[in-house]
């Protein structure tokens, strides 16, 4: 009899608490490497939200790869905000789900990105295959990490800096995609994550050069106290632009958009730049972007709108079926 | 009729019970998939099922889980033997260690094996000396799902063994019988068709197998993809169709091997 009490006290208090908790808690669903960075932000920004005469309210984080949390909300996660590695992954929500508008990138400022990143090149410490930019890479005898574009989004970025590199330098696609055969030829494992590859380099010791997101590299330095590993800028990267979404249909549903984009502008504020940038990811903001300056090192960097046509032209061009990277696998 | 041969009645609750179990869990979710794949034309399934690469893949996955589940298929004989009809110190302890691969997040699995058979790892150096890599091969792969599909064979094995009483061998000793004929005419057609039951479980959950395979593997296309993987890399791509086109591949390909070893099992249990 007292087992049962105490199953319905709990079965109630479980009920109830729930329910009073629902309008005060928000779902953002992000990708793998930003853990850290929301854990930080989630805290600033409920102090933020409290000084305002709001109540505290709860976030709960989501992470994963990138892709299969797009898939996850399309499929019915009930986010209220998406902070994913890739634009084309935030345009599946309108395509297949319908669940924004076409035009969310235009809805907050530069495109929606409110940090950005890079791709750099981790090696081992010491650099002794002397590494220095792209064209180390496609030398005989230097193992390169990286991700499969197919099923990675931070993997993906990898790849159209070594393209935007090699376009730069032969001016023509064809001599572009043999350069990038030819990196490819030099890697040994395709992990199908950018958290994957990382254990792969720096745990288990395979290859001589990660290719990575810099805050991942800059966060293998800080766990490992940088003794292992040095960071190598190459002359040219690109731009990596990991945007944000306000999830229309379930913020209506559950009545928390005033929440949801108050959360996402925060993004922007000078407190909000500070913590993406002391998590390594470069701020937007000018003057956030000037106090870290000696952290990020200056480089040419290519956009994936300006030079590649947006995510819907590169996407099913590289990376989708038959497209360039499988043809790399197919002459091999 | 069957039904009128049992003392226990309740013939009609348990076969509902049954069915809708069935339906929830087994019937619906794969009528699903096929249904899926009804968006797509038979060109098209054909081409996506008939791609080099899923091909490549096909022969791996297959080709893997057999060669796994034959390698379980002798040593876990071997353990069952041992465990059965003997009592040593540790017994217990090996006993529960037999059934580790199933408690364990597959993904551990996978991560601890390729640490351990990496090229620079502490085993996988010893091969990288010999001139051949164990892990991001097909080597790796089959190790993996040696090792998650071995308390197959034990489990199924263990109780049939142990039914078998040791007085059969021994009668069949007193006979003039030498021990490799007690093997081959008195034990090997008791344990047969368990052992088939155990071999078709352990190469049919090989051939799905992900978590722990999708770290050793090394994912070269054409050469370390399996079959999963490709699933997946066509979700990556939003790309539904084209993924349960494999998946209803694979199933079609395991329904017709796991049948061929029924009829097999059928056979032996009648010969």
């Amino acid at each position: 009899m007292s087992i049962r009490r105490f199953a319905l006290a709990a079965l109630a208090s479980a009920l109830i608490g729930s329910h009073a908790l629902a309008a005060d808690t928000l779902l953002n669903v992000s990708y793998d490497p930003t853990r850290e960075l929301y854990l930080e932000f989630n805290d600033a920004f409920n102090k933020h939200w409290q000084a305002q005469g709001h109540e505290p309210i709860k976030v709960q984080q989501s992470h994963g790869g990138s892709g299969k949390q797009a898939r996850a909300v399309i499929d019915g996660l009930r986010a209220d905000v998406v902070t994913l590695a890739l634009a084309g992954d935030i345009d599946e929500l309108h395509r297949l789900g319908k669940l924004i508008p076409e035009d969310w990138q235009t809805r907050l400022p530069d495109a929606s990105t409110p940090y950005t990143s890079t791709i750099v090149f981790l090696v081992r410490k010491g650099n002794p295959k002397g590494i220095k930019d792209w064209d180390d890479l496609v030398k005989p005898g230097v193992e390169v990490i990286t991700p499969n574009p197919k099923t990675s989004g931070g993997a993906r970025w990898n790849f159209l800096a070594a393209w935007a590199y090699a376009q730069q330098k032969f001016g023509d696609e064809q001599q572009a995609q043999a350069f990038v055969e030819k990196l490819y030829k030099n890697v040994p494992v395709l992990d199908t994550g950018a958290r994957g590859s990382t254990v792969t380099f720096v745990n288990n010791g395979i290859g001589d050069v990660l290719l990575a997101w810099e805050n991942e590299a800059f966060l293998a330095l800080k766990e490992q106290g940088g003794d292992d590993f040095e960071i190598i800028a190459p002359s040219l990267s690109i731009l990596a632009e990991p945007p944000v979404a306000v999830v229309d249909k379930n913020v209506e549903r559950k009545g928390t958009r005033a929440l949801a984009e108050a959360y996402l502008n925060y993004l922007y504020s000078e407190e909000g730049q500070r913590i993406a940038a002391k998590n390594f990811y470069r701020p937007r903001n000018a003057s956030v972007a000037a106090e870290f300056r000696d952290q990020f090192p200056a480089l040419k960097l290519v956009t994936i709108d300006g030079d590649f046509g947006g995510w819907k032209t590169a996407q099913p061009k590289f990376f989708n079926d038959g497209g360039i990277f499988d043809q790399i696998y197919q002459t091999q | 009729m069957s039904r009128s041969t049992s003392v226990i009645p309740g013939f009609g609750l348990t076969l509902g019970y049954t069915l809708v179990y069935l339906s929830l869990l087994v019937l619906i979710p794969l009528g699903a998939l096929f249904l899926k794949t009804t968006e797509l034309s038979w060109a098209q399934f054909i081409a996506i099922v008939s791609a080099p690469r899923v091909l490549a893949a096909l022969k791996l996955s297959f080709g893997t889980a057999f060669v796994a589940a034959v390698l379980n298929g002798i040593i876990g004989t071997l353990l069952a033997w041992v465990l059965v009809r003997y009592r040593f110190p540790g017994r217990k302890i090996i006993e529960a260690m037999i059934d580790l691969p199933f408690a364990l997040p597959t993904a551990v699995a996978g991560i601890a094996l390729t640490a351990l058979y990496a090229p620079n790892g502490p085993i996988g150096q010893f091969a990288t000396d010999l001139g051949f890599k164990i892990a991001y091969s097909p080597l790796g792969i089959t190790l993996a799902l040696t090792f998650v599909t071995l308390p197959f064979v034990v489990r199924t094995i263990q109780p049939v063994l142990a039914d078998i009483p040791r007085e059969v061998e021994e009668a069949a000793a007193c006979l003039g019988a030498r021990p490799l004929q007690v093997v081959r005419h008195v034990l090997l057609p008791a344990l047969l068709p368990a052992w088939l039951t155990g071999f078709a479980l352990a190469f049919a959950r090989g051939v799905g197998e992900y978590g722990s395979v999708i770290f050793i593997a090394g994912n070269m296309p054409m050469k370390t993809e399996i079959l999963p993987l490709l699933i997946m890399v066509k979700l990556d791509q939003y790309d539904y169709a084209g993924a349960t086109a494999i998946g209803v591949l694979m199933l079609v390909v395991s329904f017709v091997l796991l049948l061929l070893i029924n009829l097999l099992q059928r056979r032996i249990a009648h010969s």
